[in-house]
């Protein structure tokens, strides 16, 4: 099974990184664009086939190191 | 004082800090490698700068979950003093030992060069050498040193004193103007909350000799050997 993994800043975090490629696709000529805020992608191949338990694995990863949950949250997609 | 300073792959500021505390104790603290979950006891764990885990997936994250951070929580429970300078202040808040975490800076730059400190109090083994309010200067280098907490949190640490250290103008102004990464309410270094862990992001240990630009950072060094010795 693949797992699909967000990690975003929480809301209120400032996002320097994110605030740096508004400004460069204003800059471009995106006009419309506002906030952006940048994030990570992780992919995760599992040994497991049991949907409920893969997820429980996975929220347990996040807690203890897919994402720092003092500055961001994070979602889990199960794929296939 | 017996001393150990850590080392992942990426470390760099190991040697200065084993330096720093060997002019101060006459002794070369042992070096333990990150993989190593047993080590001889020790009085001080040194955290030290660098770029451990090459900085994968967020700074001080891999090397929290190492072998000898799992080792250096348990110490740590028991009372045991740890310093995290620089990479080592985010491995340590990464392992839960400190509050908060260390955001990119706020202008996204590379920062290096000297830094003046507030002492926010000398009530601690890492600070008795200092006057509370004292103003020292010391270098920084880092890219993710922006302090942050949230509301909560930061009225705890306020209230309990558990601040070591804030960024301030040559005259101790704690204002946006001195500070050199955006950290919130201007914070340098914090404590856990029996002083007993502290974290920075200024390098004390690169402020020794007056060769390189001022001792500044030395009288941490003695203050721990004076409290541990």
């Amino acid at each position: 099974m693949k797992a699909r993994v967000h990690v975003t800043l929480k809301n209120g975090v400032l996002d320097p990184q994110g605030k740096a490629i508004g400004h460069s696709l204003n800059r471009l000529g995106f006009a419309e664009v506002g906030d952006v805020r940048q994030g990570k992608f992780i992919e995760l191949e599992l040994a497991e086939t049991d949907q409920a338990k893969a997820k429980a694995r996975l929220e347990d990863m996040c807690r203890k190191l897919l994402a720092n949950t003092v500055i961001e949250n994070y979602s889990i997609e199960l794929v296939g | 004082m017996k001393a150990a300073v850590l080392v992942f792959p990426g470390s760099n500021r190991e040697g200065d800090v084993a330096q720093a505390i060997e002019l101060v104790t006459g002794r070369r603290p042992q070096m333990i490698w990150h993989g190593d979950g047993d080590f001889e006891k020790t009085d001080l764990i040194v955290v030290p700068g660098g770029f451990s885990y090459g900085d994968y997936l967020r700074c001080g994250a891999m090397a929290a979950q190492s072998p000898v951070m799992a080792e250096v929580k348990k110490r740590a429970a028991q009372g045991v003093p740890v310093l995290g300078i620089c990479n080592g202040f985010q491995i340590v808040t990464e392992a839960g030992l400190l509050p908060g975490t260390l955001m990119r800076n706020e202008k996204l730059k590379f920062i290096c060069g000297d830094v003046h400190l507030k002492v926010e109090t000398s009530q601690s083994l890492f600070t008795n050498r200092y006057q509370a309010g004292q103003v020292i200067k010391v270098p920084v280098a880092h890219a993710e040193g922006n302090y942050f907490a949230d509301e909560d949190t930061l009225k705890k640490l306020e209230d309990r004193g558990q601040i070591a250290f804030r960024y301030c103008s040559a005259d101790g102004t704690v204002d946006a103007g001195g500070n050199p990464n955006g950290s919130i309410r201007n914070i340098a270094g914090v404590f856990n909350e029996t002083k007993t862990v502290m974290g920075l992001m200024p390098h004390p240990e690169n402020a020794v000799e007056p060769m390189f630009g001022g001792c500044d950072g030395k009288a941490l060094f003695e203050g721990l050997v004076e409290a541990l010795s």
